[in-house]
């Protein structure tokens, strides 16, 4: 005879009890802290604690800048084919498929067109979530036309960079879109239409030494890698540990590289202050 | 290997006629002419995939014997004069500007620069010019574009380089205004990819009317070795980057990016300089005469449209 006998059932907590937090909490990157990721929403992800800039997805960023929150999406279907047949350890086309049902594009930026400040506006928003921002033969066909449209409605353009740069599975072909894309600009400048290049984090490699550099205006928002080098590379080359706050955006601005650093919350006011002065 | 050489001379006696009428005046029945041999050539060009791997290809592009700018300069133009700086910082030997005579017309010449021995290697930075050394390409365009005389650039590098300084003096802006300002400036400017296109180092001196590619050059977004530890997590898939990546001027100009293949002698370009450039000398001729042949506006709106076509890769989703 046993003190003590076992129940016949084990407790078992009901699944249903059962709080899912997963994902709903993030760690700001600025100040350490662990922030209830909703609280982030009215603030379009900027810590309110230390004013930490999250990254904004492309939607979101549409929104932001767009009045009423209202666009018109252009060429939302193109998509790549796939030109080199680019298989390392996975084909490209499954990276493409699985980004695709990951963000819902079809590629790594949006090109819209709306209103911002009651004037219309051409806004292209990339997407560092799809394959890292990079440009292929898509992304540099739809900015192209996003360019060529703004040059027929004579509508300034606005283009918010996030991108490691070119597409490194589309090869040469992702390389030359950096050149059809400045090409385009250089029709755009001369047709004096303005052009508003806002770098986000991050942006590095050919996106930054193409377009996002070719600005009337050339902005970024706060602490925002930007460059043309990646830092590992950079660190590989020289053999030296880089210095704090490297290739970010406010120190762009002390080397003369950028016009303004603009906080996100102030973002559009910047822009419409600036088409204001840019559009004759 | 006969075969490679059979159409290597073939590939050459077409260019030889060409140039032939390419130098003569203008007129529709000579221009339907030259589009007919240069249809002959993009079916010889594509045989030419078969004959070397594209690693074999990059060992070659980067052979240090290979003709660096300096050696075409001195086998195919005359009276050069080096200029220097980019008037805002300084100097950068990694990339030469300088005007020349070029078959009795002055046209300025531009290209990256890499050395043979370690004290040039280091002088000249392996061929991997600074924010100034693209300043000053674009300062030594504007001169030419001014006084309406021909570029003429030479592509071989194995890539911007990438330390503190460059980023601090802009070195992605430097690459950008020149992509932006060679696509508009009025003159003919004829490219040649001679050994290493390395990305956007490459690309930014590299925009042009025509686009020669030799033989064993390569042109690429990233350099294998970069691609191979990215994707593959292993330097030593190189080889497999290589070829993954369609860096070769055959696979080129079956993409559209190249317009034409310069054959090299036997064993390649750094077997005899004086060879590759007697090949080269030609080429460059008849493409330069070709974008001649244009007025200017025609000239800018068939530069403009030849990038805009490149990379049409694409189809719309349903969707």
């Amino acid at each position: 005879m046993t003190w003590f006998r076992r129940e016949k059932q084990r407790l078992r907590a009901s699944e249903s009890s059962q709080i899912l937090t997963e994902g709903l909490w993030i760690k700001c990157d600025g100040c350490r802290q662990i922030i209830w990721k909703k609280d982030l929403e009215p603030s379009w992800n900027v810590c309110g604690k230390c004013n930490h800039h999250f990254r904004l997805d492309a939607r979101t960023r549409l929104r932001l800048l767009l009045d009423d929150e209202q666009y018109t999406e252009h060429d939302a279907g193109l998509e790549s084919t796939d030109p080199l047949n680019f298989v390392d350890l996975k084909p490209y086309r499954e990276r493409l498929e699985s980004a695709q049902q990951a963000t819902e594009m079809h590629d790594a930026v949006i090109t819209a067109e709306g209103k911002m400040g009651g004037r219309p506006a051409m806004v292209c928003a990339m997407e560092y979530s799809f394959i890292g921002g990079s440009m292929g033969c898509v992304v540099g066909e739809k900015i192209t036309r996003a360019i060529e449209r703004s040059i027929a409605g004579r509508v300034p353009l606005v283009i918010v960079s996030a991108s490691g740069g070119a597409r490194m599975m589309e090869g040469t072909i992702s390389l030359i879109q950096m050149a059809k894309i400045s090409a385009a600009l250089a029709r755009l400048d001369e047709a004096r239409v303005p052009f508003i290049s806002v770098l986000t984090d991050p942006t590095t490699g050919g996106v930054t030494a193409s377009f996002a550099m070719l600005g009337d205006l050339n902005i970024a928002e706060p602490g925002a890698l930007i460059g043309f080098a990646g830092p590992r590379v950079i660190e590989q080359t020289i053999r030296q540990k880089l210095p704090a706050g490297f290739q970010r955006s406010e120190f762009l601005l002390e080397h003369g590289m950028l016009d303004a650093v603009v906080p996100r919350s102030e973002l559009k006011s910047f822009l419409i202050r600036s088409l204001g002065f840019l559009s004759s | 290997m006969l075969d490679a050489e059979k159409a290597r001379h073939e590939l050459e006696a077409i260019e030889l006629k060409i140039e032939e009428l390419a130098s003569g005046p203008a007129d529709g029945a000579t221009d339907a002419q030259i589009k007919q041999l240069r249809e002959q050539i993009r079916g010889l060009q594509a045989d030419f995939a078969g004959f070397t791997s594209a690693w074999k290809r990059v060992q070659l592009a980067r052979h240090p014997q290979r003709p660096h700018t300096l050696d075409y300069v001195k086998h195919l133009f005359q009276e050069f004069t080096e200029i220097h700086g980019d008037r805002a910082f300084g100097e950068d030997p990694a990339l030469v500007a300088g005007f020349a005579r070029f078959h009795d017309e002055w046209v300025m010449v531009l290209g990256h620069q890499k050395g043979r021995d370690t004290t040039q290697k280091l002088h000249r930075n392996f061929g991997m010019p600074k924010p100034e050394g693209y300043r000053k390409a674009l300062r030594a365009m504007r001169l030419a574009a001014k006084f309406r005389r021909p570029i003429i650039s030479f592509v071989d590098t194995p890539g911007a380089y990438p330390g503190i300084g460059s980023e601090e003096r802009g070195q992605a802006e430097a690459i950008a205004k020149n992509l932006m300002e060679m696509a508009r400036l009025p003159v003919p400017i004829v490219v040649t990819i001679t050994g290493e296109g390395g990305s956007g180092g490459a690309l930014a001196i590299a925009v042009g009317d025509r686009i020669l590619m030799l033989e064993n050059a390569v042109y690429s977004v990233i350099s294998p070795e970069g691609c191979a530890s990215i994707t593959w997590r292993d330097g030593q898939k190189a080889e497999l980057a290589a070829e993954a990546l369609k860096i070769t001027a055959p696979d080129l100009i079956q993409l559209g990016i190249v317009d034409q293949m310069v054959p090299e002698p036997p064993g390649g370009a750094h077997t005899s300089h004086e060879e590759m450039a007697r090949i080269l000398g030609p080429m460059l001729h008849s493409a330069l005469n070709e974008a001649r042949r244009l007025p200017i506006a025609e000239l800018l709106e068939a530069r403009y449209q030849k990038f805009r076509r490149m990379g049409q890769f694409f189809r719309e989703a349903a969707g």
